[in-house]
């Protein structure tokens, strides 16, 4: 049995949020994956705060990760409305067709 | 700490104001007028509310997470005077395009709310909550005209990529949390280990983040997209206040909590700034839009902010803090100035719809012609002295080619400003535009156009303030 300690955490937050970054860039066609992973970035940043402030026995590591899971439901209820508000406009959430404001 | 209440009665004061507000709107039917002129009430109380908090060098006060000083609260004055000026000169725009209604006030209230917040944070959380609360109003008033496709997809952009550099920023937060234990901005600088990559590396994503926030070059994509779609009322506002309350907070973590790394930093900064400058004053040329104009120019105008702050000492901060509290009343003269090209209930914004306005309206585009030479920093304008402290500041230090660049930047946007002067003077003349202008609207131009005009004759009144920005 290996340990389990701060490096691997920080990995997987890492490959977590590398794996958002990506999601955002690469992604090509709706637009709900990207609020997926904004999402994911901030759920890579909470893995890393939570370890490290159980590795340091430091509690406000912990009160932070409170505040960012309550900013990222509003910011998930409001991305959403645009969304909805989008859609109504022009009939398509499809990344590509996205580009009326150009210049 | 019961006593650290007196020092936030401005925050609490807003806060209340805002929700008293909220719940007025939803139960008084057709109430948008109301809460319109109560909000300019309770942004005028807010201003001696601000100045009467005792201040001094340094305040520090809820367990050290909240800081007031001189910075804070000429930044908190300055914010609250130009909301001020975005809601008086706004309020035609709005009935006219059919967006008056009563969140638009209120979502204004709460982002400056996050704003006020957030340029006396001392600490990582206090700091993300003003952050956030300032952004998630932004990303509903960039989609305000919700009946427009453009509005939101300009909301839908900002929204994404404000996100993103929100999630950017937390990560970099995460690791300075993680390798200095402590989330207070006085703490970090005292705790971490200056050899440590950890640390070096949540600077560069707490700064990529910033970066994006003012929208300095290579974070700049979104402004241009943003600032054309949303409603001009809103894209002013996005112009001017974010971008103080972001600029406060580059001044805030640059020289707190990463002062000890000022070398890592500075090339980083160095890099933003020659950057915006150039690139700002390159892509402003082939623009036909007025707004997507002013996106471009303001990239630029933030890279001399940021050039600024690369000095590390006090003349820097304060160079750039005068910069943008002129940056701000010549953006807001612009403005007004835009919102007075209607016609008929239809609002211009083309660059060819400037064509011969001299013509038909001789002090509309006498205002114009001072406002435009002031942005490209002409003296004896305002603008020219804006540019000139940063120069200063940044020459003194010996960085000369920092200096080169920006004068080099100066010209090329000189060039485009001057090239809407010509478009207003000389070329064939175009309809008429309405007069009947509100009456807030034709006072701000008046004063923010008299204001760049005699600033050289008073230099001194914004000196004194600004000179007592002491921080490092």
């Amino acid at each position: 049995m290996i340990e389990i300690g701060i490096g691997h955490y920080l990995t997987l937050g890492a490959i977590i949020f590398l794996i958002g970054i990506v999601g955002i860039f690469l992604n090509r066609k709706n637009i709900i994956v990207i609020l997926m992973s904004i999402e994911l970035i901030l759920l890579a940043v909470n893995i890393n705060l939570v370890s490290f402030s159980i590795y340091m026995n430091d509690i406000s590591g912990q009160i932070f990760t409170l505040f960012i899971l309550t900013v990222a439901a509003a910011e998930a209820a409001i991305g959403l409305a645009i969304i909805v508000v989008y859609y109504r406009n022009s009939g398509t959430i499809r990344v590509e067709e996205i580009e009326k404001l150009k210049g | 700490m019961i006593s650290d209440i007196y020092y936030v009665i401005p925050e609490i004061f807003l806060s209340l104001s805002l929700m008293f507000l909220l719940l007025l709107g939803v139960f008084k039917k057709n109430s948008s007028s109301t809460v319109y002129n109560l909000t300019l009430l309770i942004l005028i109380i807010s201003i001696p509310l601000i100045l009467n908090v005792p201040s001094g060098p340094e305040i520090l006060i809820f367990n050290d997470s909240y800081k007031i000083d001189y910075l804070s609260s000429f930044i908190k004055i300055l914010i609250i005077i130009s909301t001020l000026f975005v809601l008086l000169t706004s309020s035609q725009y709005l009935k006219v395009t059919k967006i008056y209604n009563i969140e638009y006030p209120i979502l204004i209230l709460s982002s400056i709310l996050g704003m006020v917040v957030m340029v006396s944070s001392n600490d990582l959380i206090v700091f993300y909550i003003g952050l956030e609360l300032q952004s998630l109003a932004l990303y509903v008033l960039a989609s305000f005209n919700r009946d427009n496709v453009l509005s939101s997809e300009s909301g839908l952009k900002y929204f994404v990529l404000s996100a993103l550099s929100s999630g950017l920023l937390l990560y970099g937060c995460s690791l300075v949390y993680g390798f200095s234990s402590s989330t207070n901005f006085s703490q970090i600088s005292f705790n971490y280990d200056q050899s440590a990559q950890g640390i070096i590396f949540g600077m560069v994503f707490i700064l990529v983040g910033l970066a994006f926030k003012i929208s300095a070059v290579p974070f700049h994509m979104w402004a241009p997209d943003v600032y054309q779609g949303s409603p001009t009322s809103v894209t002013l506002f996005f112009a001017i206040l974010p971008k103080i309350a972001a600029l406060t907070v580059f001044i805030r973590f640059l020289y707190t909590p990463f002062v000890n790394l000022i070398d890592q930093w500075q090339t980083i900064i160095i890099f933003l700034s020659i950057a915006s400058m150039l690139f700002g004053a390159v892509a402003a040329i082939g623009q036909k839009n007025l707004k997507r104009l002013i996106a471009y120019s303001s990239i630029s105008h933030m890279g001399y902010a940021l050039a600024g702050l690369t000095t590390g000492t006090n003349e820097g901060i304060q160079s750039s803090v005068s910069y943008i509290s002129i940056y701000l009343v010549m953006n807001l003269a612009f403005f007004s100035c835009i919102f007075m090209l209607k016609r008929e209930d239809k609002y211009y914004e083309n660059i060819d719809d400037l064509s011969g306005l001299s013509k038909n309206h001789p002090l509309l585009s006498f205002s114009l012609l001072i406002v435009l030479f002031s942005l490209a920093g002409i003296p004896p304008l305002a603008g020219f002295f804006a540019k000139f402290y940063i120069f200063m500041a940044v020459i003194e230090q010996s960085m000369f080619f920092l200096a080169i660049v920006g004068l080099l930047a100066t010209v090329v946007a000189a060039f485009y400003y001057l090239r809407l002067i010509k478009v207003i003077y000389f070329d064939s003349e175009v309809e008429k535009y309405d007069t009947n202008h509100s009456i807030g609207l034709k006072i701000s131009l008046i004063i923010t156009t008299i204001l760049i005009l005699i600033y050289f004759i008073y230099p001194n009144s914004l000196i004194n303030f600004v000179s007592k920005i002491n921080l490092v």
